[in-house]
């Protein structure tokens, strides 16, 4: 009887199952793994969103009011429904996420994660409300 | 060349998560919501312009765009890697996201350094 093993490109001594493009599918956790990781794409976006606020800041009063008309569109204004969802579940991971990514010692002695999650959010509000006071509050 | 780069991609994606994660909601909400929705008082082009004029808003504005751009392409790249098992593009996967991120860094570069 001979087996016929299927060999990947990079492992190519082992047989592996091979997995389906759908994997993250089967279950909520790997689900949220993968919207966890797309929110990649509405922070890019905005970003552009961003530059292109600049760009036509730089262009004169008729190009910044096209960029205001475009951004009252029902298109503009879902995709930016999208993107805020998105980047506050980006906030909220990446938080989460911060005492995973860096252990913090005080006096030798492990800073407990809730502490770091909660001095994030803390952090979040602070410099929310001074960057909105420079820029809306005069 | 890219196992070189490695360490200062990762640098980059956390370095722009952080800025997203902190910065982004509110922009989103200002910029992306309530100045189109009409709910708060739009800061016209003559106060949006006398903002922007400033060097160190003008340094900010590119952490704000580029950072996270960088952020993105770094994550998105991996999440096509292992969410669409598309590792064996990656030249062109790497080529199309840093691509993009550099290209708008230096967009954004060109447009606050010439803003006036």
């Amino acid at each position: 009887m001979t087996i016929e093993a299927r060999y990947t490109l990079y492992h190519p001594k082992w047989y592996r199952r091979p997995v389906s493009v759908w994997w993250w599918l089967s279950s909520w956790r790997y689900m949220k793994f993968v919207l966890r990781e797309l929110t990649s794409l509405p922070v890019a976006i905005f970003s552009l969103l961003t530059l292109w606020q600049v760009r036509s800041l730089a262009n004169g009063p008729e190009a910044y009011a096209r960029f205001e008309t475009w951004m009252s569109s029902p298109l503009a204004l879902a995709l930016n429904v999208v993107i805020f969802v998105a980047v506050l579940f980006h906030t909220q991971t990446w938080f989460l996420a911060a005492p995973k990514a860096m252990e913090v010692r005080l006096s030798g002695k492990r800073v407990p994660d809730l502490l770091i999650i909660v001095s994030n959010y803390i952090g979040w509000g602070v410099v929310s409300a001074v960057v909105a006071w420079f820029w809306l509050g005069r | 060349m890219l196992k070189k780069m490695t360490p200062l991609l990762w640098f980059l994606f956390s370095a722009g998560g952080t800025v997203a994660a902190l910065l982004f909601p509110l922009h989103v909400l200002v910029t992306g919501l309530l100045i189109p929705m009409g709910w708060i008082d739009v800061p016209g082009y003559d106060s949006m312009v006398s903002l922007v004029s400033h060097p160190l808003a003008r340094a900010y504005l590119f952490v704000l765009i580029s950072l996270p751009l960088f952020h993105g392409a770094h994550r998105f790249r991996y999440t096509l890697y292992d969410g669409l098992k598309l590792k064996h593009l990656h030249i062109p996967i790497v080529l199309i996201c840093y691509g993009s991120a550099l290209t708008g860094t230096v967009a954004a570069a060109f447009f606050l350094w010439n803003f006036s």
